[in-house]
């Protein structure tokens, strides 16, 4: 009944803090259930077996009860300094983090989220962890407060410009865990998703070593086709020609387009590269300056497969 | 419709059923009023203290160029009005017309010159470039972030600054009716309470005045 | 007949010069049903726009705009006053046997400054509107583009009309109860909206200061919300959450207080636990001022803080939780009788619960942690809001229309709305539940596609909620072009506003009442004049 109850509730539990989580949850359900039913149930039957017969009806003058009064309110006093107890306790495990934990680095910034690993690898939307060992992640925003939420950790924290937030956590599942952004912060806010890539520490540990090269045998438009969805594109460059905070990627490639000054540009290999690295320098027209620049964030061959996918939009 | 038979009974509202009723309800509002006030200031009052606390040189740098002298001055000249209001409101209960309207007069004065030196103290700032926020244009700090110290201090001395104008304005309307002869022990509850609220807005002064000029 | 309120003295200008507190009470009433229509457009458009991810009919930017108004406009320009101006400046005087408000100038004047705060709300709108939600958060809000230094003006001033409504009916219950009418010998409904004076009082300011210091960081950068300056974000959201915490018990407290009148009422029982209800009010008034840190759980604040904060919000709980045991004791052995107010009354015993209940999970840190930020948080305040404070508010409109109007509606057109809001409230909201535990975040304009399903389902509830409200609307309309024949006191209820007839006379009653039973007293009922014909 519970695994039911949850399977329907919540997400999968992506570590063991989550069940402690879900324990207190499943816990409140019940207590809710049981008062609503006692409130739904004693109005639903007073309501039919005391309605009104008629004029004459005479109703006893009950003011009061103090034992029944002082029931109502010491019973809940107690029962919700329990939960109290119960959820400051379960919150104390993820709000201090252990000292072995492997630290990374995280940078938020209107849209996308930046991973810095401890040998100076970094990865743009895409978060790999090992599998069974605690992470800390410290957590600082360029712009304005972002949120870092991953459901099935049941783990969230704000993500504050100028200071450090932290969280730490330890996978137990392995595969793909969503990150979600959860402090409102624009237009981008809902695109800004990315993936939390949990390997045993084998593999893990390889792919650190490559410096996160996914794509390595991949061709390149396909790579490019990949990053298109990991990195953040996809929230504002529509392939279907549909218009979103930038211009769509369809058939762009090989035609001039008019820029916000009023001179044209080819759209070819240089403005694409440029576009990336320096996206305020030319502004597609009646289009605002909003892209964020992925300088220091995309390697060489990561820009190529990115310009190469661009031609293949017919 | 018809008001109370009470002497006096042209200023009983209809809703009222004696003049004392009236009064205590006035005082009621006014005093809640005040209670406002004072939690809007407050707000300043807290994030002043916290900014202090997160930038303390600066705001201890900044401190200094204000003038002090001014400042105990107008500390005395608003002591002084809150005397003049005191005895505005004695000489109202106590059926001396002329004299509230003297004490009216001389309490708008005291206003006045306190003004007067805030206009002197703000000419001072803007000549230096000592202006809040973006506009801060002062040279020669050593200590930098002055600027939050004056955005505080603009925050604050201005909004104190647009109270003393507010209640200016009322002490006016209230001196007119005085002049006119509606005041004496059985009604002089609007002299009561602009008298009540000008001793906050100088209340409010007695605290600004170490809090920015003093205190380091 | 002597003339009543509404038909003397007659003229435009003499309700726009109005202080008549009935004259004041039904133009706030059309005011805020207005401010109601229009946040709930925004909201039928929020919906349809969640129909499937992303583009549906407007931009991100425009869907964030449209949200933003949504909410701005529901709890500045609707529910906040909705209750104590509308219902509440009716009614209070007339049931605490006075001819009006302490300060009837001051109420008029309330009035002009809550239009004033509204034009400028729609000034705001119209020259680019806001997209940083109601709650303002910085550095986006000093930082976007949009209208935000207007629409916060508006706020600010709306606020003023507030902080006078509060005064006023402070006083009010302070000076002018009829003889012989001591405090325990009060309606609930008078406790409650004083002690939602309370906060208005003293929370308000706070929110006028921080909204002050929105515009002065847009203007000057002052720099105190300002991380690049040396400032703090997060001290934003203490300021903030420091008035609007208090704010949502302004807006439950007057529902609450309702619900103590029409419970009584249509069970023909006094009431049971007077001096809980009555102390329960006020300590939540109080408590309410210690639990703004459970908005921000996770905004990087201290464990100690958090820990803190969690134990008030418990306790906080308690008093609410006691009033619904009282109302529900009421029934208990009563004579119960199923009109529209009482059925508005059960809706909001039973969706407030799920409401309250709902904080348990938000209440709680461990919980919190997962479901701050996500759907989870917009259902359970839409339970207790909507659930809660509407379902009063029109248990209370349909409970007083007879007597505000001297018409009754039509009964069978109500009961049927009644029901359609019922189940479409339900329907858009209970999912939204699931949606916030599964992980989709609020303020999301697009989402990932396995929660579609639930929320078309939802939108599907917002058009049967729609419709029952549009019900409403047409058979309140309608009751206005009937004669006026309803009587003094069509429900048989206890309560001065009641021994005048319906519409009350300009100065409310022929003759000063004085008191000499308590509150609810039916143990020797007036029988409903229904009753009286048969």
């Amino acid at each position: 009944m519970n695994a039911w109850i949850r399977s329907v509730l919540m997400p999968v539990q992506g570590t063991a803090y989550a069940a402690r989580v879900d324990h207190l949850y499943l816990f409140l359900i019940y207590v809710s259930a049981f008062f609503f039913l006692l409130v739904a149930g004693l109005t639903g039957y007073f309501v039919i077996r005391y309605r009104r017969r008629g004029p004459s009806d005479r109703t006893p003058n009950l003011t009061h009860h103090q034992g029944l009064e002082a029931a109502w309110t010491l019973i809940p006093l107690a029962l919700v300094i329990f939960i109290f107890f119960w959820g400051f306790h379960s919150y104390m495990d993820i709000a201090v983090s252990p000292a072995d934990a492997l630290e990374i680095q995280v940078t938020a910034k209107k849209w996308v989220w930046q991973f810095e690993y401890p040998n100076g690898v970094r990865t743009v939307n895409e978060l790999h962890v090992p599998l069974g060992k605690p992470v800390k992640l410290v957590m600082t925003s360029e712009d304005v407060i972002h949120g870092f939420f991953v459901p099935s950790f049941r783990i969230k924290q704000d993500v504050v410009p100028n200071t450090y937030t932290q969280l730490w956590f330890e996978a137990t599942v392995p595969g793909v865990h969503q990150l979600e952004c959860t402090q409102y912060c624009g237009q981008g806010h809902s695109g800004m998703l990315a993936n939390i890539y949990v390997d045993d520490e084998k593999k893990y540990n390889e792919w650190l070593a490559t410096g996160g090269d996914a794509g390595k045998n991949m061709p390149l438009s396909q790579f490019g086709a990949m990053l298109y969805a990991s990195r953040g594109c996809r929230t504002c460059h529509s392939l279907d020609g549909t218009r979103g905070q930038g211009p769509s990627f369809k058939g762009i490639w090989g035609h001039p387009v008019k820029l916000s000054d009023g001179k044209s540009v080819m759209v070819d290999e240089n403005y694409v590269r440029e576009s990336i690295l320096l996206p305020q320098a030319k502004i597609v027209a009646s289009f605002e300056p909003i892209m964020p620049t992925f300088q220091g964030m995309l390697r060489e061959r990561e820009i190529q497969a990115l310009v190469e996918f661009v031609k293949a939009q017919k | 419709m018809s008001t109370a038979a009470t002497p006096h009974g042209e200023f009983l509202q209809h809703h009222f059923t004696t003049a004392e009723q009236q009064a205590d309800a006035g005082k009621i509002g006014m005093w809640l009023f005040l209670v406002t006030e004072v939690l809007l200031f407050g707000g300043l009052f807290v994030g002043f203290a916290i900014m202090q606390s997160l930038h303390r040189e600066a705001f201890v740098a900044a401190h200094h160029q204000l003038d002090r002298v001014l400042g105990f001055i107008n500390t005395v000249v608003l002591l002084t009005s809150s005397y003049t209001m005191v005895m505005a409101v004695h000489s109202a209960r106590t059926d001396r017309r002329k004299r509230v309207v003297v004490y009216l007069l001389l309490t708008l004065i005291c206003a006045g010159v306190f003004l007067g030196i805030k206009y002197v103290e703000y000419s001072h700032k803007f000549h230096e470039g000592l202006l809040p926020g973006r506009y801060y244009s002062h040279k020669g700090d050593t200590v930098p972030g002055q600027f939050m110290f004056f955005s505080f201090y603009f925050m604050m001395t201005g909004l104190h600054g647009v109270h003393i104008l507010g209640g200016m304005a009322v002490i006016a309307w209230v001196l007119r009716r005085a002049a006119r002869g509606d005041f004496s022990h059985a009604y002089y509850t609007p002299v009561d309470l602009v008298g009540l609220y000008w001793h906050l807005v100088d209340l409010i002064w007695i605290y600004l005045f170490p809090l920015l000029y003093l205190i380091k | 007949m002597t003339g009543n309120y509404l038909s003397s003295p007659r003229g435009l200008k003499s309700w726009l010069i109005t202080v008549d507190h009935k004259r004041i009470g039904l133009m706030y009433l059309f005011s805020v049903l207005f401010a109601f229509l229009l946040g709930g457009i925004f909201a039928m458009l929020i919906r349809i726009e969640l129909l499937k991810p992303g583009h549906n009919i407007m931009s991100a930017d425009t869907y964030n705009r449209v949200f933003t108004l949504h909410g701005a406009i529901m709890i500045f320009l609707f529910i906040i006053p909705s209750i104590p101006a509308s219902l509440g400046n009716f009614v209070l005087p007339l049931m605490l046997g006075a001819k009006d408000v302490a300060f009837p100038r001051l109420n008029l004047a309330s009035y002009y400054i809550y239009v004033a705060g509204a034009l400028f709300a729609i000034a705001a709108m119209v020259t680019g509107a806001v997209d940083t939600g109601w709650t303002f958060y910085t550095p986006y809000s000093t930082t976007t583009n949009g209208s935000v230094g207007l629409m916060t003006f508006a706020v600010f001033v709306l606020g003023f009309s507030s902080i006078f409504t509060g005064i006023n009916f402070i006083a009010t219950i302070h000076k002018l109860r009829a003889p012989g009418m001591g405090w325990f010998r009060m309606p609930l409904f008078a406790w409650g909206i004083y002690a939602t004076a309370i906060i208005q009082v003293l929370a308000t300011p706070v929110i006028g200061i921080t909204l002050l210091l929105i515009i002065m960081e847009r203007v000057f950068s002052v720099g105190i919300f300002n991380p690049q300056l040396g400032g703090d974000p997060i001290l934003f959201q203490h300021f903030f959450w420091f008035y609007s915490h208090p704010a949502v018990y302004i807006m439950i407290l007057p529902g609450m207080a309702i619900i103590s009148e029409v419970i009584p009422c249509f069970s023909r029982k006094t009431i049971f636990g007077y001096k809980a209800i009555a102390y329960s009010s006020i300590a939540i008034a109080g408590v309410s001022f210690l639990v703004w840190g459970h908005h921000m759980f996770v905004s990087g604040q201290s464990q100690l803080a958090n820990a803190i904060f969690s134990f008030l919000t418990f306790l906080v709980a308690i008093p609410s939780g006691v009033k619904v045991f009282n109302w529900i004791a009421t029934m208990y052995r009563g004579s119960i009788s199923l009109e529209a107010p009482m059925l508005y009354a059960i809706s909001f015993l039973l969706l407030f619960a799920i409401g309250g209940l709902t904080g348990l999970f938000l209440g709680a840190l461990a919980t919190d942690v997962h479901l701050h930020d996500t759907y989870f948080v917009v259902a359970h305040f839409h339970f207790v809001m909507m659930g809660g404070t509407v379902m009063a508010f029109l248990s209370g409109l349909h409970y007083w229309w007879p007597k505000m109007f001297g018409r009754m509606y039509s009964e069978k057109w109500a009961r049927v709305s009644a029901a359609l809001i019922f189940v479409g409230f339900n329907v858009t909201f209970l999912s939204q539940f699931v949606l916030g535990s599964r992980g989709m975040p609020r303020r999301y304009y697009s989402y990932l596609d396995q929660f579609q399903p639930l929320h078309v389902f939802s939108t599907v509830g917002s058009w049967v909620l729609g419709l029952g409200f549009l019900i409403m609307a047409v058979y309140l309309w309608a009751s206005l072009r009937r004669p006026m024949d309803a009587p003094a006191n069509p429900w048989g209820a206890t309560g001065l506003e009641w021994q005048t007839p319906s519409p009350p006379p300009e100065h409310n009653f022929e003759n000063a009442p004085s008191v000499t039973r308590g509150p609810y007293d039916y143990s020797s009922p007036e029988p409903t004049s229904a009753e009286v014909e048969a």
